[in-house]
This record gives C-alpha cells, structure tokens and sequence, in this order.
C-alpha cells in the first residue's frame, strides 16, 4: 500500500471524509470508558513535529496517538537540531532512521509538509502549515457540526467571519464545508479579505447585514499584529469589535457559534457567548481527539471500508 | 567594441546536410545543406559536398536556426560558484542553443567597477564556451543610492546597466541613471517593481493565491514602476530596457510608450510565456521566481505581445540556486528557475506546435531581436558570415534531471518532466561548442 498523506483537505474525497466522520464515531465510546485505550495501532511510531505553537492540536494529536497504544514521540523547534540550523530535509532524513508510520508536522512555511514527504517513508499528516491548510480541524469542525446539528449538513449556511487572509482553518473549512454541502459565506474587513477568494465559490461580504441567514457562524481569532504600523489591516482592535465581532445581542435563537480557538474574548467573541453553553467552541476541541484517532488510524490501515474500525477495537 | 568574450576553439569545418533552415533574417525558409569552412558560412544550398576534413552532420528532419542570444542570465559568478560559474552557464547556454549570453550585476562583489568587468572578460576568455558579456550595476552594491561609473565602465564593455533583482528604489535614482547612462551609450535594464507592494510576496496574487494562501504579489507591483519609469525615460529621451515583463497591465504601458515613440525595448521568459500561478499549488519550490508566474491572462497577452513585437525578445532570466537553498519549503525558498537549456523546447512546444506562434516568429524573438538590443549582428544563415547557428530535433525526447543538464544547478520548473525538441550541436562565433548528435 503506497503511504497516504494528509495535506490539503483536497487531498481527501468526500466518501473519505464521511469515512473519516464515520471511524471518529465509532471511537467515541472508548473516550468513555474507564481505560480509555485500544491496542490498535501498538507497535506503531507517530512523531508529533511541532515547529510553531499549538496547545489544542499538539495535544490532541500526543493523546490520540496514546489512546491508540501507538508509541509516540514530541519535537519542538526549540531545543531541537532546527535551532542549530538543520534544514527540515535533514531533520526528515534523521527522524526517517526511526521509521516512523505517521509524521505529524505542524510548521510556519506552505509547502513544508511537501518537503518532509519527499524526504521520508512515512506519512504525513499536516497539522497546519503557513496560512496554507489545516485539514484536521476542518474534520474535526465537520464531526462537531454532524454530532450537533444533524448528520445531514447539506443545505447549512455557514458565515466564516475574521481574519480569513491569515487563516490557513477558513482555507480547509471552505473546502470541506463545501464538500458536505453547505453554503459558505466569507464576511471580513476588507483588508483582511484575500483577493480572488469568490473563486471558491463562496460568497463574499464586508458586514454583517446578513447575519441572519446563518446556520453557524464560525469566527476567526484576530491577532494584535494585524494593527501594527506596517502591518495597518484593521485601525484598532475596538472597532473591529463594533463592527464584526459577535454577541448574544446579534445572535438569533437557532443560530450556533464555532471557533477553532484559542479566542480574543471582547475582540472577535463576546464572553456572553464564549461563557454560553449553547456554542460548540468545547465541542470542537471534543472532536478533536476522536477525529485524529481517526485520522491515524485511517493513514496506518487505509481508506477502505472493508478495514472499518468496529473490527478491530 | 569588445563586449562579448570566450575561450578559443577550433574553428568548425561542417557540412549540415537536408535540415530545415530558418532565417527570418534572411528570408529562408527551406530544406538546405549548410556548409561551414573554418567557422564561417561559405554556403547555403541544396547538395553541397564536404571536403576533405569535414564533418557531415546529416539535419535530416531536423531545424538549422540562427544561434540565439539571451540578454538575462545570472552567470553567479564571483562568488557564488557553488551554483553555476561561466564555464558551466556557458555550456548551458550552448546546450540551449544559445551563441551570446549576457550575465547580471548581482554577484558577490557586485558588478559596479571597470576592474571587476575586465577580471570576468579574462575569466571567459578562459572558461566560456559561447561567447558572454556582462551587465554593469546602475547604482554602486546595487544600494539604489550612488551611480557607478558608467563610462569607465561602457568603455570596457559592459552591454548596459542593470540593477536586476532588486528595483530602483526611487524616481530620483531613476532619473539620474537614465540621464548619465548617455555617457556610455548603452541603456538602463530596469526590474521593474513596487517594493512597498511587493514586502512579504510569494507568488501572484489572485485566486490561487486566495485558495493556497500565500501572500500574494499583485500585477500592480510591476505595472507602476513600469509606467513610473517608461514617463521617466520619455522625459529624458532615454534608452530603457524592460526586464521580465509579466504583467498585462504593463504591456499596455509599454504600448502607450512605445507608439508615443519612448525609446524602449521588452523581454519575456519562456516560464512566463508557459505557465501560470496555477501550477504554484503543486508548492514546488522551482515555480517559485520574481516576478511571480502570473495569471492566464496575462500569459495570453504576453504571447500575443511576443507575436506582435510588442515583447521584442525571449530572455530566460536563467537563475540557479544550490539545491540545498531550493529543497526547503516553498515560502522559504529563493525566487528563480533556471532556463538556458529548456527555453526553446517549451516555447517551441507550447507556442508553436499550437500555433500561437509562427517558428520564424520565435527565431527573430530569441535570435536577431535581442542580437540588435545588445549591440551584436544578429545571428544569420548566409554565406559570408560567421556561423552562429544551433541544430534542433523538434521530435526528440528527453527529461530534464540534474543529469540532463549542464546547469551546476537544477532548479528547473521542469525538473523531471519530459520536454519535446533538443538542440543537438550549436555553433557559437564559429567554433562547436555544444554536440550531442554522436
């Protein structure tokens, strides 16, 4: 079986996604139990290479690995070789020795998981890289979305609302969103809106006039450097607030909030729905964990049906 | 004037016999012999003989062109020979087709000083295989603040002036190199780009960047500083050349200026006149240069542009990198490709075989064209003068790979790919300098 990687939600066809949703599903109730462990993948490596700060996604990825009985091992780029100058290839080429199964990377630069597959055996799985994609947590939104709001998602109107210049989750969201379905619409200043995006086939708005067709409204963190001289997206953090930032006060009874964390409180959430149960913000770091066990599990065994999950757990 | 120099070779005795010569130049467009005595053409007809002594190189099914002439090359040397050094560029070049080659500035030292530019005149004399010139900085370290000594170095053979790989910073330097540059008779090479617009790019901006995320380089970036500076040099009557045009927004600058009768000429690349951002999702660090690949748009417009002599030539912006500089991710990696040896497989292939272009068209685009910008007689297949000339296999096969090539470097956008029509022999100032026909 040649190796599979997870790079772009491109990378994935819709029945592998709804297989991926499906596998996550049936880890559920091992989350459950007392032992919460299956013997799955044991014997099996995952390296986590986090080369860019992540508490979520590091975490999820390290625990899911474990509750998979499969051996894992954590680099960051401070205090490993990256510090002394080593090129990822050579960092792939060393890691490579240990034949890992799955290399997990999360890295600051598109095009850096293209440059570790190239160099090694294992898969790999990106785990976020530049503004590029971030594939597992469009999945794991997908799964929080299905266990939430129906397993049907087709028809859903989705508003991806914040920084979507930056953000390498809107870029995988659109994508998967629109895999299943649903329809996205794009609402960001202007500044923070990247040129030629309706090519997606999204719809693009610089307001939130329309706020109320929306099914879920997914909001994006907005960084503090975004308003550095130089930089000079937004004029301050308060207006964005005013004008984009969402509260229980432009929230309509049906309509649920998601974000891939972690949140600006007061910036582009409200604490009134941060603190408000009703919003899938825990949920989405719950999916987390089912979903990369997927994920791993699915990248080791493959895509195919006859490898369902049910057997071996 | 010396402008261009190489190592010495034995002249070649030849007899190319039943090729297709093309020669816009002149006029011919027919199954020829040519036949070349002691480096030069003696004749051009149908069965010639050979004499004793000479080679006979049977072109049957194959094109006979005039040599082509690249006015945008990065030779890296001084100082980065790790990359490619004139010996190697120069092969490159040869196994292009090419009989002239022109290298930029921006070597470590710069090229700002006439010592400097006689030192590498001496160092091709020794290691080139074509023969190569050199372009001198417009502004001392390439630093956009002082001018070089343009006299000085005019007289001892720069073919122009250029601070290619960063722009002219403001329209004040602008000007005054477009003023003094008179002093040398030459002209002004300008890279033409908005650094304020350009801070942070990585690729053309538009909807793959959208999609792929990575900070986009909008065609404004090149258009103002083109517009900027073809007004500077139509208020100063100067000569200007216009490096790497990719944008449709600037070749409606230039024809503006052109038919207001500014004194400017254009080159375009191959990788711009083939691909397009659209190729930049694959992430290979080799589809990354500046400028950026560009939209479908604009390729169309450039092809169109070259069809019609609005883009006067062909130049490859031919720019190794040490591979350990382009096996890194994508936003990481430097911007350039190489393109000597690939440039008329891919423009022969995507533009003629489709018909956007006619062969003669493309021969006057890479041949005479830039032969005349640079000051050199443009390359012909008549009797009476040098041979400059190259021999190609339209139907040959061949991948691009580190082997393949004669480039130290192999940042190819082809890299790894099959491309279609490989020079087999290239005669450059009369002397063979590349064969692969044996």
């Amino acid at each position: 079986m040649p190796k599979r990687d997870l790079i772009s939600i491109e990378d994935l066809s819709r029945a592998d996604v709804e297989l991926l949703l499906d596998t996550a599903e049936s880890f559920l109730p091992v989350l459950e139990r007392d032992i919460k462990k299956v013997p799955t993948l044991r014997g099996r490596t995952i390296i986590n290479l986090f080369w860019e700060a992540s508490t979520r996604t590091s975490s999820s990825f390290d625990l899911a690995a474990k509750r998979l009985s499969a051996d894992t091992l954590a680099l960051k780029a401070s205090g490993s070789a990256v510090e002394k100058g080593e090129t990822l290839k050579d960092t792939a080429i060393t890691l490579s020795a240990y034949s890992p199964d799955i290399i997990v990377m999360r890295h600051p630069s598109a095009g850096a998981c293209q440059t570790l597959s190239a160099n090694t055996e294992a898969s790999v799985i990106n785990a976020g890289d530049g503004k590029h994609q971030h594939p597992t947590q469009c999945l794991l939104d997908l799964f929080s979305m299905r266990q939430n709001l129906g397993r049907d998602l087709d028809g859903l109107k989705v508003f991806i609302i914040g920084d979507i210049l930056h953000s390498r989750v809107a870029r995988s969201d659109i994508m998967g969103f629109q895999m299943l379905g649903m329809e996205v619409t794009l609402v960001a200043p202007p500044t923070l809106m990247p040129r030629g995006i309706e090519e997606m086939g999204v719809k693009v708005e610089y307001d939130l006039a329309n706020l109320k067709d929306a099914d879920v409204i997914y909001l994006l963190r907005i960084q503090k450097e975004r308003i550095k001289a130089g930089a000079a997206y937004l004029p301050s953090l308060r207006e964005y607030s005013q004008l984009w930032g969402i509260s229980q006060a432009r929230l309509g009874p049906k309509q649920r909030v998601m974000h891939p964390g972690p949140i600006n409180r007061g910036v582009e959430i409200a604490s009134d729905i941060a603190d408000d149960d009703e919003n899938l913000i825990a949920h989405q770091v719950f999916s987390g964990l089912a979903v990369r066990m997927a994920i791993l599990y699915r990248t080791i065994v493959g895509y195919s049906d006859g490898a369902a999950s049910g057997e071996v757990l | 004037m010396e402008r261009t120099w190489c190592k010495p070779l034995p002249a070649a005795e030849l007899l190319i016999k039943g090729g297709r010569v093309v020669d816009p130049e002149s006029g011919v467009d027919a199954v020829q012999d040519v036949l070349v005595k002691k480096g030069k053409i003696v004749e051009v007809g149908k069965d010639l003989k050979a004499g004793k002594n000479t080679r006979v190189v049977d072109a049957a099914g194959m094109l006979v062109l005039p040599g082509f002439v690249d006015l945008h090359a990065h030779f890296r040397t001084p100082g980065r020979e790790d990359e490619e050094d004139l010996a190697t560029a120069s092969a490159a070049a040869a196994a292009g087709g090419y009989v002239a080659a022109f290298g930029m500035a921006n070597t470590e030292p710069v090229m700002d000083n006439a010592s400097l530019l006689k030192g590498m005149a001496r160092q091709a004399e020794a290691d080139a295989l074509i023969p190569v010139g050199f372009f001198a900085a417009v502004t001392k370290g390439l630093e956009g603040q002082e001018l070089t000594e343009m006299g000085e170095l005019g007289a001892a053979g720069a073919v122009a002036f250029s601070d290619d790989g960063m722009p002219l910073p403001t329209a004040a330097i602008t000007r005054r190199a477009l003023q003094y540059v008179k002093v040398s008779k030459r002209f002004i090479a300008v890279h033409a780009q908005d650094a304020s617009l350009f801070k942070g790019g990585q690729m053309h901006e538009g909807p793959a960047s959208a999609r792929l995320g990575l900070t986009g380089i909008p065609d404004l970036c090149e258009s103002l500083d083109v517009s900027r500076t073809l007004d500077i040099a139509a208020y100063e009557d100067a000569e200007l050349h216009v490096c790497h045009v990719s944008t449709e927004k600037s070749l409606e600058a230039i024809a503006r200026a052109k038919e207001a009768g500014v004194r400017v000429t254009v080159e375009a690349t191959p990788h711009h006149l083939t691909l397009t951002d659209e190729c930049v999702a694959s992430l290979d660090p080799n589809l990354k240069m500046n400028p950026p690949l560009r939209a479908e748009s604009d390729r169309k417009a450039l092809v169109e542009a070259l069809r019609s002599g609005l883009v006067d030539c062909v130049a490859t912006d031919h720019a190794p990198h040490a591979s350990e500089e382009k096996d890194v991710p994508y936003e990481e990696a430097p911007f350039g490709c190489i393109g000597l040896e690939t440039a008329f497989s891919v423009l022969h292939k995507e533009l003629v075989e489709s018909r956007d272009l006619d062969l003669g068209t493309l021969v006057t685009r890479m041949s005479a064209a830039p032969a005349r910008i640079a000051g050199l007689d443009a390359p012909a297949i008549a009797a009476g003068v040098t041979a400059d000339l190259c021999v190609v296999d339209p139907a040959a096969v061949w991948t691009v790979s580190p082997e393949t090539l004669q480039s130290r470097s192999w940042n190819s956008p082809w890299l790894g790919q099959e491309l279609t029509g490989k020079v087999r022999l290239t005669v450059a100032t009369g002397r063979v300098a590349w064969d692969d026909l044996a």
